[in-house]
């Protein structure tokens, strides 16, 4: 049986939070999650904002050391083979996070850099991946302060495939997209699932973004996982007739009003 | 290895671009850093004391280069938090000795070139001879210190990793307190009694200590025509004790600073946004 590409079982994060001049309070972030991604799979995580997704991406990232549960990623356990997961990962975040001043260009060739790779080659894999979304080689040498959202957001992508890598995590990565940037992304995203097998931990708020891509799709509510399946699986066990339905009636929490903050921040 | 001299290389070709896209505040920081020093340094001319001058130009061009290198190394995270670049940095597969490696070359550059503006814009405004110093001596000075100070610049990098806003001005209290401390532009006996004991462990007051001996301020067979630099042996053990610090801060620094990344992983504090 092939190894899954991700595990998490039983993960707990809690954070301090000071309440006060000496109280301080333990807030659960993630309480005993645990899920699998099969290699070549999407998987989406959808909760509300302050549900743990970041946080969850975050752990996967290396950024973030869990308290307790186990991960692995394609044989490497965290924390302990930090360096080997950042070479499997690829990751886009919410933020575009880039030198704003800089181009595109440069802003991706020293991620490839960064890397070890060859700035020549990584820059060709670049210009490949960008086409494909659709974006003119002409915005490459812009800064990106000048570029559009959803420009930057294709730059991101860009980025964290620029390294070839065998998992991507994707931290809510049409979040504030204008609808057309919005497709060019998902329309890319699977036909690089189909075409590369890459494994794609995605998190969202949208619920039609999940059931077009993912395979699989959990529910994340206060830190829990409340429930996993398919989108059709989910729909059914809560009697619903969307994805939507099934998420409130599954978690009891509205996703709607946490989407449009997300996209008006 | 060529791997990780690309990731070495990254750093300095960021750091390259970034200068380049800021120019403006660049050349502002130059003009403020030759602007400060001239100041300091027109007190000598106009009290028509060249060894006052002498004493002041010293220390303003020393002072330029080891704050400057301090600064870019301490304020490294800080300003990579402002750019909202953290934590991709941090999920770079780049150890963190080539990180801070990187990092430091950077600063290194960028010092000397300003310590070079400086020192031009100062002759012009002074009118001084540097006939007769001991550069090569000043510049082994420079060389060792440089490892010091670069191990002070990380350890002082810490600050912004554990908190956003309060981390860099730390740093900037940090650097306050060097220049306060080290006879920058002053004796050191003049500080009130209790605080001279911290000169002691400032670097910075070995460096300007032994590059004053090398300029020949203070030696009375020092002219303005033609100074009496001291010769390299003379500051044998200004050499070793800043050798020594080296020895004790980088090493120092690096572990704190890989410390304090392990404990902001688990306390969440490595996020863009602190």
């Amino acid at each position: 049986m092939q190894q899954p590409a991700i595990q998490v079982r039983n993960l707990r994060k809690s954070f301090r939070k000071r309440n006060g001049f000496r109280k301080k309070s333990e807030l659960w972030a993630i309480d005993d999650v645990s899920f699998t991604v099969a290699q070549g799979e999407t998987y989406g995580l959808l909760g509300p904002n302050g549900s743990g997704k970041s946080s969850l991406i975050r752990i996967l990232s290396t950024l973030l050391v869990a308290d307790s549960g186990y991960v692995e990623m394609l044989g490497y356990t965290l924390p302990e083979q930090q360096e080997e997961v950042r070479r499997i990962i690829g990751r886009v975040s919410v933020d575009a996070a880039f030198y704003k001043k800089l181009s595109a260009r440069e802003n991706l060739l020293y991620t490839a850099l960064l890397y070890g790779q060859n700035a020549r080659e990584a820059e060709q894999r670049v210009m490949e991946i960008l086409e494909e979304l659709g974006m003119e080689n002409a915005k490459f040498s812009t800064p990106l302060e000048e570029m559009s959202r959803g420009m930057q957001q294709k730059i991101s992508i860009a980025r964290a495939l620029m390294i070839n890598p065998p998992l991507l995590l994707l931290d809510e990565p049409t979040t504030g997209l204008d609808p057309k940037s919005r497709r060019d992304v998902q329309s890319f995203l699977e036909n690089l699932q189909s075409r590369e097998g890459t494994t794609i931990l995605l998190t969202t708020h949208d619920m039609a973004e999940a059931e077009r891509l993912c395979a699989r799709i959990g529910f994340l509510a206060h830190g829990k996982l409340v429930a996993e399946g398919t989108a059709k699986q989910l729909m059914r066990r809560a009697g619903a007739a969307t994805l939507d339905d099934a998420f409130i009636r599954l978690t009891g929490e509205e996703l709607v009003e946490e989407e449009m903050m997300a996209v008006a921040d | 290895m060529e791997a990780t001299l690309r990731q070495t290389w990254a750093f300095l070709f960021r750091g390259y671009h970034i200068t380049r896209r800021y120019i403006g505040w660049v050349v502002v920081f130059n003009f403020y850093a030759l602007v400060t020093s001239a100041t300091v340094a027109l007190i000598g001319v106009a009290a028509q004391d060249y060894q006052l001058t002498l004493k002041l130009v010293v220390g303003a061009l020393l002072w330029n280069y080891l704050s400057w290198l301090y600064q870019e190394i301490s304020m490294s995270i800080a300003y990579e938090r402002w750019e909202g670049t953290l934590e991709y940095t941090f999920m770079a597969p780049v150890s963190r000795a080539v990180h801070l490696l990187g990092v430091s070359l950077f600063s290194l550059l960028n010092s000397v070139v300003t310590s070079v503006i400086v020192l031009i814009g100062l002759m012009l405004f002074t009118d001084l001879n540097l006939r007769g110093v001991n550069f090569f001596g000043v510049l082994v000075v420079l060389a060792v210190s440089t490892v010091a100070f670069v191990g002070l610049g990380l350890f002082a990098a810490v600050f912004p990793v554990m908190s956003a806003e309060r981390g860099a001005e730390a740093t900037h209290i940090f650097q306050g307190s060097l220049l306060l401390v080290s006879g920058v532009y002053y004796d050191i006996d003049v500080l009130p009694r209790w605080m001279q004991p911290l000169s002691a462990i400032s670097p910075a007051t070995y460096t300007l200590s032994a590059c004053r001996k090398l300029f020949g301020v203070g030696d009375s067979n020092s002219t303005p025509e033609l100074l009496a630099g001291a010769p390299l042996s003379a500051v044998t053990n200004e050499l070793l004790i800043l050798a020594l610090m080296g020895a004790i801060l980088l090493p120092l620094g690096l572990w704190a600073f890989v410390r304090i990344e392990a404990w902001a992983k688990k306390t969440g504090k490595l996020k863009r946004t602190g």
